[in-house]
């Protein structure tokens, strides 16, 4: 496995490693869409995120990643970052019978794939609006639901399957499904810079990432701890974190302001402030950590009209000039 | 109008010697460039750069992956008869995996569905270390490689019309040369300045990718490498910027700026201060930041700007244009897949994309083979559970369990294309203009619920234009469609001859295509671009039938401020729904568009 580019080291796209990062502090908020052009470091942002993740603990051995309840023998690994790749089979991505044991062994067991493994941490899709359309299916049932169900050759199989789900896509391959979106607690547009320092910045750590891949992660070892600390720091703070009613208030009108399904938005707004807040060590959720984080939290809840000539992010922006006025 | 440039012939022995040159380049960092978008037909000219290649590469054998390439076989699935025979699980590793440390060539590259490129682009990005040739026989400017393939591969020499005396072999392949390059290539310095320079060249010519200076980078350095250089110089940075930018320009290079255009002597080390001011963003920025790497790049000359500036300015392709109007076009989203069977009218369910578990019910179709395939790894587990339970399997029979059942998936029955054309002439007057757009809007709303494609043709002045190829891209189809100016004559049998050329090709790849026409009927502009009313009403209403006899179904939307019996005629000749935009509503177009497309097709 080759070392990954260090996050710390990802020039601009504020909004996408903000997004990453309050999904690490607070996983119900629950996964990343990342849209946007060709060779923006969508997929770099994502697979160097495995690095910052803290590790988990798990029963010794556990295929399914199983949380230690009682005094089970118990194992720390890093958090999973699982890819899913496009072209995956239903039986690599659920699970299937364990060919080689029913083989060798004439016995009938099952054998736990991607979303198994993916328990706990994340699941990424990258090329996300490629998936074929029965694997998306099967991802919004789980995701929904944290379960996987399998049935095989009379055998039942229940197991856990809790994860972050992370998309990224280039808009012009097409459009995902409502449904799909839905799932994603956070969505993110991304563009490549225009700004020459800035690319030239990207250029010339990439090269030296390419070089000698293990001296560069080393010189950024140290940003990526301060940055796992600040993580960890702020995911004991979250408990603390106290959420006023106006601040809850405020976040129901934006969400009716803009007509956005349901009350995943309004939730998954609240909890995206609060980790907002709890990475910037305030103690009380404010209207300006909404402001921050509602353009994410809400552009990909408004596809009721997806011919609105402004754009998602022009309304909520719009939305957000009413009912936070600054 | 519909007939599609030919790339323009380039000036033969310049563009076969930096063909040569990209060749050697990439023998020498295979991995580091990508590899090459070969934009030929199959001829002399290719063969000549494929003998190169494999002379240079007598270590790197070659892959063949054609377009259709299943994904068991791309990348890896259990190998059935390995595994029946062994007694145990034999996994085959795919396409992909044995393709490391090879040349993978990517056959009819313009045919390459993005699942197939998506699927090759992640591999890269995994590390696979193949060296790429997509081979690109597109004929029209958009028939092309996909955009996600290509913008990974360092080169893309252009090689149709080259004239046979233009293929010259150059210094004789010597793979020596290229290995004792590829042993000088790690110390190979690039001038500090490099990057900028290419970074601010490739912002000049309109390339948006950063792929592109990356590789322009790795370009430098390995053609430094080739020539036997320590340190990447003029020659080096000028081959990078004629091989790996000018190819990707989308607009020329500024004319010769005036003297300020030196960049800041002390090179940008610091990263750039978050310049978005609205975001309080703690995540970012705080934490400690080393300095930036400059690190063995640092060497001591510069090149001059200006010098990169005029290699850039004389290789850009001379059709630029052509293909300027085509770069907007993206490629086909889903595109072609595997080998588009005849136009096949009247099959149901369009063509099979593979199989997938699932229980037979109406209407499935069961896949056979792949059935059987699941079903014959558990046979000897199979027929001993049942003599356990005292049954008894009947010798030489096949057990399949319901489990098996797998299922042929087919394109989805509601794939399908509807094509706007739209009328955008002066005598649409604009607000009519405008009202067609709002109708074209609502029906695209009706095509994103039911996951159609939609293509836009407009036509106006002397000919039609196709803005968009098929896409489910909501995005840029808005785009365009907001972006479409109106005024000037109706040519519109040229319309309906640029929606029929797009219907079948949206045929030939498996789609059903649908068009929606809307416009006033009023042609004034014949189909060879001659203004005439009686020869324009002619030629349209000959394609209409055209389109009627080749089975397409259609919809005709009148924008005229009254219905004109001209249009009428026209959907009557086109075998189509008629439909008058002043008394329609939004809910009558949604209903008109519905029961269009959910018709039998």
């Amino acid at each position: 496995m080759p070392p990954s580019f260090p996050f710390s080291a990802i020039v601009g796209q504020a909004e996408m490693k903000r997004a990453l990062t309050l999904t690490a502090i607070d996983p119900t908020i629950g996964g990343v869409l990342v849209f946007g052009d060709r060779g923006t470091g969508k997929s770099t942002a994502v697979r160097s995120l495995a690095a910052l993740l803290p590790p988990i603990e798990i029963v010794r051995g556990s295929a399914y990643n199983a949380a230690p309840v009682n005094g089970e023998d118990r194992e720390t690994v890093p958090t999973p970052v699982i890819d899913l790749p496009l072209g995956a089979t239903e039986d690599r991505v659920v699970g299937a019978l364990d060919l080689e044991r029913a083989l060798t062994r004439g016995e009938k067991a099952f054998e736990p794939r991607l979303l198994a493994r993916a328990h706990r941490g994340f699941l990424y899709i990258d090329e996300v609006n490629l998936l074929e359309d029965h694997l998306v299916d099967l991802l919004i049932d789980v995701a929904a639901s944290g379960e996987n169900v399998v049935e095989r050759e009379g055998l039942s199989i229940r197991h856990a399957a809790r994860f972050v789900l992370v998309g990224s896509g280039n808009p012009e391959e097409g459009e995902l499904r409502p449904q799909l979106l839905d799932r994603f607690g956070l969505s993110v547009e991304v563009a490549s810079s225009t700004d020459i320092a800035e690319r030239v910045a990207v250029i010339k750590r990439r090269d030296a990432f390419d070089r000698d891949p293990e001296a560069f992660v080393a010189e950024w070892a140290a940003a990526d701890a301060a940055h796992r600390a600040a993580i960890l720091g702020a995911r004991t703070l979250l408990r603390a974190i106290e959420t006023p009613d106006t601040t809850l208030a405020v976040t129901a009108e934006l969400c009716i302001a803009l007509g956005s399904d349901g009350l995943r938005g309004e939730l998954t707004l609240m909890r995206a402030a609060r980790a907002l807040a709890a990475l910037e060590g305030a103690m009380v959720v404010t209207p300006a950590h909404l402001r921050v984080i509602a353009p994410s939290a809400l552009r990909h809840r408004l596809r009721r009209d997806p011919l609105d000539e402004a754009g998602s992010t022009a309304r909520v922006d719009r939305a957000l000039a009413e009912v936070i006025p600054a | 109008m519909r007939d599609s440039a030919e790339p323009v012939a380039e000036a033969g022995a310049p563009a076969w010697e930096d063909a040569v040159l990209a060749a050697w380049l990439l023998a020498v960092d295979p991995v580091g460039l990508g590899g090459a978008t070969l934009r030929a037909r199959a001829g002399p000219a290719r063969d000549a750069w494929m003998d190169l290649w494999r002379d240079l590469t007598p270590e790197r054998p070659m892959l063949r992956l054609p377009p259709g390439t299943p994904d068991d076989r791309l990348l890896g699935g259990l190998d059935l008869a390995g595994t029946l025979a062994a007694g145990r699980p034999v996994r085959s590793p795919g396409l992909l995996a044995e393709a490391s440390g090879r040349t993978l060539v990517l056959t009819m590259a313009e045919r390459c569905p993005s699942g197939l490129a998506a699927r090759i682009a992640a591999a890269q990005d995994a590390g696979a270390a193949f060296a790429l040739i997509a081979l690109d026989e597109g004929a029209a400017p958009d028939e092309a490689a996909p955009s996600s393939l290509t913008d990974r591969l360092a080169f893309a020499p252009r090689l149709d019309g080259l004239p046979l005396a233009a293929l010259a072999p150059g210094a004789a392949p010597c793979p020596a040369e290229v290995v004792a390059a590829q042993a000088r290539l790690r110390s190979v310095r690039a001038p500090g300045t490099l990057a900028e320079a290419f970074v601010g060249l490739g912002l000049a010519l309109g390339i948006g990718s950063l792929r592109a200076p990356l590789l322009a980078l790795n370009a430098a350095r390995a053609a430094a490498a080739l020539f036997g250089d320590d340190e990447v110089g003029e020659a080096a940075a000028a081959a990078a910027v004629r091989l790996v930018l000018a190819p990707r320009a989308t607009r020329l290079p500024p004319e010769p700026p005036p003297a300020d255009d030196d960049p800041p002597d002390d090179p940008p080390d610091s990263p750039p201060p978050d310049t978005s001011p609205d975001t309080a963003d703690a995540s970012d920025g705080d934490a400690p930041t080393p300095d930036e790497a400059e690190g063995p790049d640092d060497g001591g000359g510069r090149i001059p700007d200006d010098v990169l500036v005029e290699a850039a300015r004389a290789a850009i392709p001379s059709d630029l244009l052509a293909r300027l109007l085509a770069a907007g076009a993206l490629r086909t989203a889903g595109g072609a897949s595997a080998a588009a069977g005849d136009d096949g009218a009247g099959r149901k369910g369009g063509r099979p994309v593979g199989s997938m578990r699932g229980a037979l019910r109406d209407g499935a179709r069961l896949d056979l083979i792949e059935t059987l395939r699941a079903a014959a790894a558990w046979q000897p587990l199979r027929r001993r559970l049942m003599a356990e339970a005292g049954a008894q399997a009947t010798p030489g029979r096949v057990l399949v369990r319901p489990d098996d059942f797998r299922l042929k998936r087919f394109r989805r029955r509601a794939e399908r294309v509807v094509i706007f054309v739209v009328d955008a002439s002066g005598s649409a007057a604009l607000a009519r203009l405008a009202e067609a757009k709002g109708a074209v809007e609502l029906m695209l709303a009706q095509a994103y619920v039911a996951r159609q494609q939609v293509a836009l043709v407009s036509f106006r002045g002397a000919a039609a234009e196709v803005l968009l190829p098929p896409t489910r891209s909501l995005v840029m189809t808005k785009r365009r469609l907001a972006s479409l100016p109106g005024g000037g004559g109706t040519p519109l049998a040229a319309g309906l001859a640029a929606a029929m050329d797009l219907a079948r090709l949206a045929k030939s790849r498996g789609t059903t295509p649908y068009l929606a026409v809307l416009t006033d009927g009023k042609a004034n502009i014949a189909l060879d671009g001659a203004p005439g009313r009686p020869q324009a009403e002619a030629d349209a209403r000959r394609i209409a039938q055209a389109l009627r006899v080749a089975g397409v179904r259609s919809i005709l939307i009148d924008t005229g401020n009254r219905p004109a019996q001209s249009a009428r005629d026209l959907a009557t000749a086109m075998g189509g729904a008629y439909l008058p935009l002043p008394r329609a509503d939004a809910r009558m177009l949604s209903a008109a568009m519905r029961s269009a497309l959910d018709g039998p097709g």
